[in-house]
């Protein structure tokens, strides 16, 4: 067993992790963050994508060991004060979500797509989100919701 | 009640956003996985690598002394705990050959993934971990992949019982068939092999069982679409008195008939927690699932269409070999009878024909995925169609037009005896030419082709219709199904005006707490808000039928509308009495009563909600409270259709297509929530490209699945698919008085022909006029390679590619 300290939206955890634990699991059964899913075992969904440092990885391809020192981010991180993140909005109102299984690694994907992405075009979000399956969806109304998102999270007025 | 549909609509038809949503959003949702129950223990399955073996003897003593193990079961360990096998609830003949299927093997593995033996461990890792060292000692048998050669004589048998691994024959024989075809002037004949599936929602299965031994009790938590079939069916399997039983879905994360049925490890963790008395949880591999998690299709089709010189349809006749896989699952042989009653589309004929071979193979067990049996129909259909056009030389838009059925708003008899609920096929057709372009774009080939361009262009057609709304009680006993295709929902009218509405669909992603709630709201002029959806739970909806076959709106959407109109029926009686008027003598309107001609004297649902409760002034001979239940068996199917248009470029030199545009025109009948609507077509469409253009499970001769991960069958991203124009017609259903008639599988059923029929338009230059599914780049190149006489290198030919397929008839379609 290993002890890790890390940074999870904003908030200083300590565990202890047997080495081969993935950093998925920690988050979901230790720290009990269940926001974050696990579709696959062979790195090809995407629903367990997160935030390290500020960049999107699918977190059951790193070891919790990976992590220690690391700043996180989740799907539990993202709404402030209550508000839903321009993201998890956009989502809302254009029904970029069916069963909702795939949306929090989308989501993740999406926020590090528009952030490293001054313009993105339709054909950009598509292939940007290449790493992240949905079946429910067709995709359509998830690329509309990360340009309603990139647009407001550009938009001097927004927060 | 003509009432309830008049008033003032505030909610339904409107794009209203989803309740659903916010917990999804952040995270909060518990699917199967977010659950655990303290002292919990893990369960691992162990499978047969090999699709046909004698399980000579399964050593469990090292596994059983591994860190953490509790307990190691073998089939015959456990061979005690079973009733009865797991279920198969559609015997389609009277002499059906349906095997039994024990939980976990004993004597035979029958596919690769066949589940041989159980752990119970500490952790998860602790269970997968002494899973790979239970020792099995295993006698490899011959393997049938292939459905023809399973057919021959002498075939190697899966189930040693039967005579031979045909399950069944099904047919359906109207009108002078032989006669017909024999006259016609014109016969068409193609073989299309439709690919074997793997459904992948992207939530996995998954199950947690928590027995209350002091009670004898048990609830099993369960990703799964179908709740209240899963108790009545694990009572049975178990021999555990129904009662004591309670099933849960809790959030799921898609199914597509992948989670519409009775799995091994549901019995076999509800039988440990019954044995061990503690609660169980098994989460499956997404590896894992592929082998045991049920696929869909895997048909083969010879197809015939006999017309005049004009290409005026007079018969359909279709034969058929489907895949069961190794075992009938809950309703394996029934998927094909789905669209058994559909291989005429929208169009006239005077004989039909219709026969299934339902053929065991050491493969997966097929089931349902998303369209069950109708995509297969629509594709042989509409496939043919093309066909026929090309033969008579017509535009193949025209040649629809031509045997189209005329236009009907009344429930109308067709050549298999069902009756369609009201259609208008024109009128998709012709709002999707529009939109489509379809003139400009037919000029635009004709200048490519004219060019000698590499990069021609092709336009597929599909004008479908599809049956759902599942189903008739009565119809489904005439099948064979043994069950009933009501759905049940109640209302409860709090006193302090709130609602629960309690359904026994079980949504897992259409939204059903968003479009039950607008027609609650609209009916019972409550707000939006204040309607609590109840689902998934046995315990809180006794009654059901659960989701699947687009039922679930025209069937328990309809259940709730009775429902609703049984509440003011019973707050129309205390209004009046409270009113000091006669029944007759009171207007409803939006969820108030008001005396005709004194509209200031009036009373609320809400109002009459707390007088129901308080029951201090109820009419002689009423109830207290106000909750009513209704249960809808449906006198009819509904018939979605719609019209459905792709423009497909191919690059000639490397086989490379695009999707260039795609259009669809689809009417579903009334609309409840138009958001919802365009959601369930865009998903319904990217599947059905999925299985035109990039989707197969292959198997090699061994019956091992190569396309064994995510990382190698192809489900696609974003990138892969184009943007989707829809938009609907709507001609209201005859079936119920909602007008409603379903649009989950819809995309799907639609869209694989309109893409191959495209990417065969973009290739008639070349000579070449059939390609199966998938219509990958591989398989397009070597059929331009083909067609030009220039060899094909072992890329293009070889068997074991994906997108070749073992089983697969990959001939030219050749014509009688
Ligand atoms: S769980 Fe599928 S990529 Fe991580
Ligand atoms: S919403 Fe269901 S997988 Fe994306």
């Amino acid at each position: 067993m290993r002890r890790i300290s890390l940074t999870v939206n904003g908030v200083q955890h300590e565990g202890m992790v047997e080495p081969r634990q993935l950093l998925v699991y920690f988050l979901r059964e230790q720290l009990g963050l269940t926001g974050t899913n696990v579709g696959c075992d062979t790195s090809t969904c995407g629903a367990c994508t997160i935030l390290v440092n500020g960049n999107a990885a699918k977190s059951c391809t790193l070891l919790a060991v990976q992590a220690d020192g690391a700043e996180i981010t989740t799907i539990e991180g993202l709404a402030s004060n209550g508000e839903m993140h321009p993201l998890q909005k956009a989502f809302h109102e254009n029904h970029g979500l069916q069963c909702g299984y795939c949306t929090p690694g989308m989501i993740m994907a999406s926020l590090d797509l528009i952030a490293n992405n001054d313009d993105l075009n339709d054909e950009d979000v598509r292939i940007g989100l290449e790493g992240n399956l949905c079946r429910c969806t067709g995709y359509q109304n998830i690329v509309k919701s990360v340009q309603q998102a990139a647009g407001e999270m550009r938009s001097p007025a927004s927060t | 009640m003509a009432q309830v549909a008049e008033q003032a609509q505030k909610y339904v038809g409107g794009g209203i956003l989803r309740k659903e949503d916010p917990e999804l959003l952040n995270g909060a949702a518990r699917f199967i996985d977010d659950m655990s129950i303290p002292g919990m223990l893990w369960v691992s399955f162990v499978r047969s690598p090999f699709a046909h073996a004698t399980i000579n003897s399964v050593d469990t003593s090292r596994a059983a002394s591994m860190p953490g193990v509790k307990g190691v079961y073998s089939g015959t360990d456990l061979a005690d705990e079973w009733a009865d096998g797991l279920p198969c609830a559609w015997p389609v003949t009277e002499d059906i050959k349906a095997p039994k299927h024990w939980p976990i093997a004993k004597d035979k593995a029958r596919f690769a993934g066949d589940a041989v033996a159980v752990v119970v461990a500490e952790t998860r890792a602790q269970a997968v971990d002494a899973a790979e060292t239970v020792d099995v000692d295993y006698e490899p048998l011959d393997v049938v992949v292939d459905m023809e050669a399973a057919l021959q004589d002498g075939a190697t048998k899966v189930h040693d019982e039967f005579e031979n691994n045909s399950s069944y024959v099904w047919n359906l024989d109207v009108g002078e068939v032989d006669q017909v075809f024999n006259d016609a002037a014109v016969v068409v004949k193609e073989r299309y092999y439709h690919p074997r599936l793997i459904p992948n929602a992207i939530e996995p299965r998954g199950v947690i069982c928590q027995p209350n031994p002091a009670q004898g009790e048990y609830t099993l938590y369960s990703a799964t679409q179908i709740p209240h079939i899963l108790k009545v069916t694990l009572a049975l399997t178990l021999g555990l008195p129904e009662q004591k039983l309670r099933v849960v879905a809790p959030e799921v994360g898609g199914g597509f008939g992948s989670k519409l049925n009775v799995y091994a490890e549901e019995a076999t963790c509800l039988a440990l927690g019954r044995k061990l008395g503690v609660p169980l949880k098994w989460i499956e591999t997404r590896s894992e699932g592929y082998l045991a998690t049920t696929h869909g299709r895997d048909v083969i089709q010879d197809m015939e269409v006999a017309a005049d010189e004009n290409g005026k349809i007079v018969g359909f006749r279709a034969n058929l070999l489907a895949d069961m896989g190794a075992y009938l699952q809950l309703v394996t042989p029934g998927i094909p009878i789905l669209g058994a009653f559909l291989y005429h589309g929208v169009y006239d004929c005077q004989a039909y024909s219709f026969t299934c071979t339902g053929v065991f193979t050491n493969k997966t067990p097929t089931d349902a995925y998303r369209g069950a049996g109708r995509p297969e129909a629509t594709y042989a259909v509409e496939r043919i169609m093309d066909a026929l056009a090309r033969r008579v030389r017509k535009d193949p838009v025209e040649l629809r037009r031509l045997n189209f059925l005329e236009p009907f708003d009344e429930a109308r008899e067709v050549i298999t005896g069902l009756s369609f609920d009201s259609g208008n096929y024109g009128a998709a057709l012709d709002k999707a030419l529009d939109m489509f372009g379809y003139d400009e774009l037919r000029a635009e080939q004709q200048r490519r082709r004219d060019a000698g361009d590499d990069k021609l262009l092709g336009i597929g057609v599909s004008t479908y219709i599809e049956m759902c709304g599942l189903a008739p009680s009565q119809v489904l006993a005439s099948l064979r199904y043994v069950a009933g295709g009501w759905e049940a929902a109640t209302i409860r009218c709090h006193p302090t005006g709130k609602v629960t509405v309690i359904t026994g669909t079980s949504p897992h992603g259409q939204g059903h707490v968003t479009a039950w709630s607008q027609i609650v709201a609209d009916e019972l002029g409550v707000d939006f808000e204040d309607i609590e959806v109840l689902h998934g739970d046995t315990a809180i909806s006794p009654l059901g039928m659960d989701s699947y076959g687009s039922r679930s709106l025209s069937v328990g959407g309809v259940a709730l509308h009775y429902a609703a109109e049984k509440v003011i029926t019973k707050a129309r009686t205390i209004a009046a009495h409270e009113l000091e008027v006669s029944e007759e003598d009171l207007e409803y309107s939006s969820g108030t009563f008001s005396v005709k001609g004194a509209p200031d004297k009036s009373k609320t649902i809400p109002e009459v909600a707390f007088s129901a409760w308080t029951a201090h002034n109820l009419p002689e001979g009423t109830e207290p409270g106000l909750e009513e239940t209704h249960v809808f068996d449906p006198p009819n199917f509904t018939f979605p259709s719609g019209t459905h248009l792709c423009a497909i470029e191919v690059d000639t030199e490397t086989g490379m297509t695009n999707i260039l545009k795609y259009v669809a025109v689809d009417d579903c009948g009334t609309a409840i929530n138009p958001i919802i609507i365009e959601g369930q077509v865009h998903g319904g469409i990217a599947q059905g490209i999925a299985e035109a253009m990039y989707e197969e499970a292959v198997y090699d001769e061994n019956g091992v699945l190569m396309t064994s991960s995510m990382s190698n069958y192809r489900v696609p991203s974003a990138a892969e698919l184009p943007t989707f124009e829809t938009d609907r017609v709507e001609t209201p259903s005859t079936t119920n008085p909602l007008g409603v008639k379903g649009i989950g599988e819809a995309g799907t059923i639609a869209s694989p022909p309109a893409v191959v029929n495209a990417t065969i338009d973009a290739l008639l230059p070349l000579g070449i006029d059939h390609i199966d599914m998938p219509v990958s780049p591989e398989r397009v190149w070597a059929a331009i390679r083909n067609a030009s006489g220039s060899s094909v290198d072992a890329r293009g030919t070889d068997a074991t590619a994906a997108g070749s397929g073992v089983g697969s008839a990959d001939t030219p379609g050749g014509e009688a």
